[in-house]
């Protein structure tokens, strides 16, 4: 199920990076190279923290229809929707500072031939949820509660699932508006060829014109109303996914953090248990086992608390990275649905110029009826 | 309400002898009350100025009783107003005073507007409707006569007339199948005269089109409310999105919030002035297309007559029996016949003109109010794209 997926995006990257060896190049890459890359990017970057974008989902019924080779329009808006978010998916990971140092990343965009990305199917867009939903599970069981002593974290979690919610509710009246604009095509396209026929019957002959005039109008009108209707779709309803998809990404990456806590408490709770074994083999009193004993056990507590020193420290990291993280994440956001959202109105304009054309010429025609 | 604007589909000459007007109307609980009000320097009336308050019920009397009347068979009788109908609406109304508690109370609010202002619609167009029926009567040179129309216009009591009961509805009903079946046998026989052989087929397929595009046009408008709906719902549902505080265009909620507004204000609007201009006038001579029918069906039932008459003569003057009977029967039917059909000659060219007129009017209408609204859209969407770039 593997698809030549051209996505026609050259990277042109700025000057200042010397890393790539050139401005402008492509490469040809798959449907799964893109999974692939994201599965590399979650195992590496998300523990610490980092928000990694995740890839659009897969299609089962789409891709069939493609594959068989269907021209209608439903499978060309497919590919041209999976394009779209392809293309979007690549350009966040690029935008994200840590991300583009990533030599996963470099080879993704830069190398002729990538190995095949295999153990993809676990990213279709159901399984990625459906791995954050269980890793949050996991944190919700652990039996140690933290006690936050910034509450920044909770209180932006809370956000951040509330806003999830939001979305999902909003893509689903979006989608809900997508089907009537589509109905509302067809039945523009039917009731224009019924005014044509009227217009035939018609035999004052300045009437008659006019009905013509008008039946083509409304045909024109389809053809708006199939603008906006894909308008709509790719350009509101797929920014809403993606955000629902990318909220999911957030709250990935404060799932790692408690992980990132859990660890240490658990090395935490070891060494105790350790220190407790070194305490009671003080207390045991055998003189001919006891040094060399000891010496293993010293061992074993220096280890825990180096361990326990690195875990508290990478928490802290983990920490401050999705603090950071967050942050950029909501600028981004802004800007992304602030673009998209002018994208949309200007799309808007251009049909409300086109349609005082057609009612512009629409006009004499009607008064010109005696 | 005040005196509601005239959407009238049809272009009237407004005569200072006799002006009909509804001059107000209030909607009660299951009925419409009109308030007709008439202007007239006819010696017919006592005043020359009056008010009646009339219901549904006694326009559909007034129109049976012009369909019923022999003298009237060569005129397009107007057709009659269709029954007001607030029973979808008042459902959605209802509907949302249940779901109150679920939504919050600037959702409540802002849907209650709409239904409101929809249901005013429906009630505007109610009126409207009535209003042309009387002042077609009105503008007609025969039927303003009619003191059955006078009555109605002047007696300040109640008409008592009551619905047809069930009995007389099946009638109506079977008195329809055999015009029906009539109309088929009728339609078959090629009329001498070129004119009305010529109008026969014409207004067999025209009406059959007008009928189809009214359909066509109900189904269109029908979608796109139900977007309009969506766009409604989605911005109620961005209500509850983020903070209070939505003039930051930092902010992705506002930009949102925004968004949904522009859309509705656009959307709306256009379903509206569609409904209002072309459905309307599609409804409405699909109407008036079934009267010029039923007009020229009565001729032919006519010459039928005539036809049947005539042999009868010969038959009777064969047998040399009752002659002078069937003479004067024959007669009768000529007569009638010819009658007949000169003013439908009269009537269907009449119809020709006022139908121009109508849609030249509302064709005319529907293009300024399509440049007018989008002209508007246009303003507000590139101020709302300067504001939106400017603010980076």
């Amino acid at each position: 199920f593997d698809v030549d997926v051209a996505v026609t995006n050259p990277e042109k990257v700025g000057n200042s990076l010397p890393m790539f060896r050139s401005k402008t190049f492509s490469v040809r890459r798959r449907f799964s190279d893109f999974l692939g890359l994201y599965e590399k990017l979650s195992v590496k970057q998300s523990l610490h923290g980092c928000i990694v974008p995740p890839p659009p989902e897969k299609s089962v019924v789409g891709m069939t229809k493609v594959k068989v080779g269907m021209d209608d329009p439903s499978s060309v808006e497919f590919v041209e929707r999976r394009r779209a978010a392809l293309e979007r998916y690549i350009q966040r990971v690029v935008s994200h500072p840590s991300l583009l140092q990533d030599p996963d990343v470099r080879e993704f965009l830069e190398r002729d031939d990538l190995p095949r990305a295999v153990n993809t199917q676990a990213l279709s867009g159901a399984g990625f949820l459906k791995m954050i939903n269980k890793a949050s599970d996991a944190v919700n069981k652990m039996t140690i509660k933290m006690n936050e002593s910034d509450t920044w974290f909770e209180d932006k979690f809370q956000e951040v699932e509330n806003e999830e919610q939001q979305l999902r509710k909003l893509h689903a009246l979006v989608d809900s508006l997508v089907n009537h604009r589509k109905e509302l095509c067809g039945n523009t396209a039917v009731f224009a060829k019924s005014m044509a026929m009227l217009g035939n019957s018609e035999d004052n002959t300045a009437l008659s014109r006019a009905l013509s005039q008008l039946a083509e109008v409304e045909d024109k009108m389809e053809q708006l109303h199939q603008e906006q209707a894909a308008s709509d779709f790719f350009i509101f309803a797929e920014l809403l996914a993606d955000y629902i998809r990318l909220l999911g990404a957030v709250r990935g990456c404060f799932d790692q953090r408690m992980r990132a806590w859990q660890r240490w408490q658990e090395a935490q709770s070891t060494l105790q248990k350790k220190r407790e074994a070194e305490a009671k083999l003080l207390w045991a009193n055998k003189p001919e086992k006891l040094q060399q004993a000891k010496e293993e056990i010293t061992e074993v507590t220096k280890a825990w608390e180096a361990r326990v020193t690195q875990y508290e420290r990478d928490f802290d990291r983990i920490g401050m990275t999705v603090r950071k993280e967050v942050l950029r994440f909501e600028k981004e956001k802004a800007k992304d649905f602030k673009s998209q959202i002018i994208k949309y109105l200007e799309a808007m304009l251009q049909s409300q110029q086109r349609l005082i054309k057609f009612w512009e010429a629409f006009l004499p025609e009607a008064k010109a009826i005696a | 309400l005040a005196s509601p604007p005239r959407a009238v589909n049809v272009d009237l000459q407004t005569d200072a002898t006799l002006q009909v007007d509804i001059s107000d109307a209030l909607s009660e609980r299951d009925k419409v009350k009109f308030t007709v009000h008439t202007k007239s320097t006819l010696p017919n009336f006592k005043q020359n100025e009056f008010s009646v308050v009339r219901q549904h019920e006694e326009f559909i009397w007034l129109h049976d009783s012009f369909v019923e009347n022999e003298d009237y068979a060569g005129y397009i009788i107007p057709p009659a107003p269709p029954r007001p109908d607030f029973d979808a609406s008042r459902e959605k109304l209802q509907k949302l005073g249940e779901g109150e508690g679920s939504m919050t109370k600037e959702e409540f609010t802002k849907m209650k507007q709409e239904l409101e202002a929809e249901y005013l619609a429906i009630f505007k167009k109610t009126v409207a409707m009535h209003e042309v029926f009387l002042c077609r009567v009105a503008a007609h040179p025969v039927l303003r006569k009619d003191l059955n129309f006078h009555v109605f216009l002047e007696y300040n009591q109640d008409l008592s007339v009551r619905g047809k009961n069930k009995k007389e509805k099946l009638e109506d009903f079977f008195k329809n199948v055999v015009k029906s079946a009539d109309g088929v046998l009728v339609a078959g026989v090629k009329d001498v005269d070129d004119f009305f052989e010529h109008e026969k087929t014409f207004l067999l397929e025209y009406h059959n089109r007008v009928k189809d595009a009214s359909a066509k046009s109900d189904k269109m408008i029908r979608s796109h409310k139900s977007a309009a709906d969506d766009i409604n719902r989605i911005a109620s549902s961005l209500y509850t999105l983020g903070t209070q505080d939505s003039t930051d265009l930092c902010k992705y909620e506002s930009l949102l919030k925004l968004l949904t507004f522009l859309c509705f204000k656009i959307e709306a609007r256009v379903a509206a002035d569609e409904d209002l201009k072309l459905a309307d006038l599609l409804k409405y001579y699909l109407r008036e297309s079934q009267a010029a029918k039923d007009l020229l069906y009565r001729r032919s039932r006519a010459l039928v007559d005539y036809e049947n008459a005539n042999k009868a003569l010969d038959k009777a003057r064969a047998k040399n029996r009752d002659v002078l009977q069937a003479e004067t029967s024959q007669q009768l039917c000529c007569h009638k016949f010819e009658k007949i059909s000169e003013s439908a000659k009269q009537e269907l060219i009449d119809f020709k003109t006022r139908r121009v007129a109508a849609f030249r009017k509302n064709l005319v209408e529907l293009a300024e109010l399509e440049l007018k609204h989008a002209k508007g859209n246009l303003q507000l969407l590139q101020s709302c794209l300067g504001v939106l770039k400017g603010n980076t």
